[in-house]
């Protein structure tokens, strides 16, 4: 089972139609703490902005419910692009604090040349840091990005993935059961699928 | 390093996929959530869709239909045609587009590039500026609903920028397929005086073109016939370079 968490910011589509592509099955789309009292897998989608974000998590109700899941039961849970931010303690984009899972904060991209833009928008080179099973192999992906905002992880064990913009930074980190992707898979084809795959099959 | 885009442009005229010449005489394609899903196996960069009877016929966009296409899409969207407010851009974003295009609606309402980019980020925001030729060959940008209110096509990009603009599409409606290439000169002309992408449309009609527009300054180059149609008699082929062929065009289009 999988347990998609929706909180209102976006069409869940693309990510829930990727899963049904990788054979996943009893896909839940959780909107209340009720929803998410079984989860076993759990997917934090999220674009918008930070604080709008954990805004609406805890208008539904559900930090108390994640933080179990995410700390204690140590299910597989996995942020994608905002998703992975709100992971995080906190973020310059918002006041509010993060979910504060895994050792990290959200800086803003800031850059004096003016070739370099902000958000980094597009297709980019991905570099696989450390073993993980979440890929088939090391060689380098390609994943689709739109963001303005990237994450500084404290401890560098945590580096899954690494990209370029302006100077590198970390695309993806996996801590434990924690993982976080600033790509969006669900647009990025065949990377995507092999990245949900392994999440559905190896976790 | 962002890389280049190679962009199929659907058009878009009630709920089914078209293709037209010069933006006239709509040639039905096929079916859209088809022909994405199709776009998905070979792995295109990305898609934009332009319904081209939204403004025309005042219906505004097609939702249920944006919707089913960004389910079905495995790859960044955008969207033009009939956005006239920020509600409509909302839910287009909220759908899973990433970008939203407008075109003759910034003539009369230029402040909606300002507002949308304010609201949305400019990233998300591309202004289209469709290209004529005048009697006299000079290339003007031109409401495509009236033909009238006629500009340099460089002041208009320049213009739509500084409100706001965080990417120009160069729609050269004169070249729409007729497979005469993309306007290089123009595409040379605006690249060097924007600071923000380009995407070049109209003309393309080989994979050489697409390196054309590419060298020539585009960060994209978008086509729409040689995406849809297979050979000399134009018979419907959704199709789209291997990667390693686009990593051709790349290079070449350096």
């Amino acid at each position: 089972m999988i347990t998609v968490v929706d909180y209102k910011m976006i069409n869940l589509g693309s990510i829930l139609n990727m899963l049904k592509k990788v054979g996943a099955k009893d896909v839940v789309v959780a909107t209340t703490a009720e929803d998410l009292q079984n989860a076993k897998k759990i997917i934090l989608p999220g674009v918008g902005s930070f604080d709008a974000a954990m805004k609406n998590i805890q208008g539904q109700g559900l930090m108390e419910i994640l933080r179990v899941k995410a700390m204690e039961e140590k299910v597989p849970f996995l942020g994608v692009c905002l998703g992975m931010q709100l992971m995080t303690k906190s973020s310059e984009e918002g006041i509010l604090p993060g979910l504060g899972y895994v050792p990290a904060v959200v800086k803003k991209f800031r850059f004096s040349e003016s070739n370099l833009r902000v958000p980094h928008m597009g297709w980019n080179k991905t570099s696989i840091e450390k073993p993980t099973k979440l890929f088939l192999n090391n060689d380098p992906k390609r994943f689709y990005f739109v963001h303005s905002y990237f994450v500084e992880c404290e401890q560098t064990s945590d580096i899954l993935t690494s990209t370029e913009h302006g100077h590198k930074f970390v695309s993806g980190f996996e801590h434990e059961n924690l993982i976080g992707v600033q790509f969006h898979p669900e647009k990025s084809h065949s990377y995507g699928l092999e990245l949900f795959r392994n999440y559905v099959e190896k976790y | 390093m962002l890389e280049k885009r190679i962009i199929p442009a659907l058009l878009l005229s009630e709920a089914k996929l078209v293709k037209t010449t010069k933006l006239k005489n709509p040639q039905y394609v096929g079916d859209p959530i088809n022909t994405v899903r199709i776009f998905n196996n070979k792995e295109a960069d990305e898609l934009f869709l332009i319904d081209i009877n939204a403004s025309r016929s005042k219906k505004g966009p097609n939702f249920e239909l944006l919707k089913e296409i960004a389910t079905e899409a495995f790859m960044p969207l955008g969207y033009a045609g009939g956005i006239s407010d920020m509600n409509q851009m909302e839910k287009v974003f909220s759908l899973g587009y990433e970008k939203v295009g407008m075109s003759s609606i910034l003539f009369s309402r230029p402040e909606l590039l300002t507002e949308a980019s304010r609201n949305f980020g400019a990233q998300s925001v591309v202004a289209i500026i469709d290209i004529d030729k005048g009697m006299l060959g000079g290339k003007k940008a031109v409401n495509h609903l009236n033909h009238s209110e006629k500009f340099s096509p460089l002041e208009l990009a320049l213009k739509y920028q500084e409100l706001g603009a965080g990417e120009i599409l160069l729609h050269s409606v004169y070249r729409e397929g007729t497979y005469t290439g993309y306007d290089l000169e123009l595409i040379k002309e605006i690249s060097s005086k924007i600071s923000i992408p380009l995407v070049a449309l109209g003309g393309g009609g080989s994979r050489d073109d697409l390196a054309s527009a590419l060298s020539s300054g585009a960060d994209a180059a978008a086509a729409g016939s040689i995406f849809v149609y297979h050979g000399p008699h134009k018979a419907v082929l959704v199709n789209y370079p291997k990667r390693s062929e686009i990593e051709d065009i790349l290079r070449k289009g350096k």
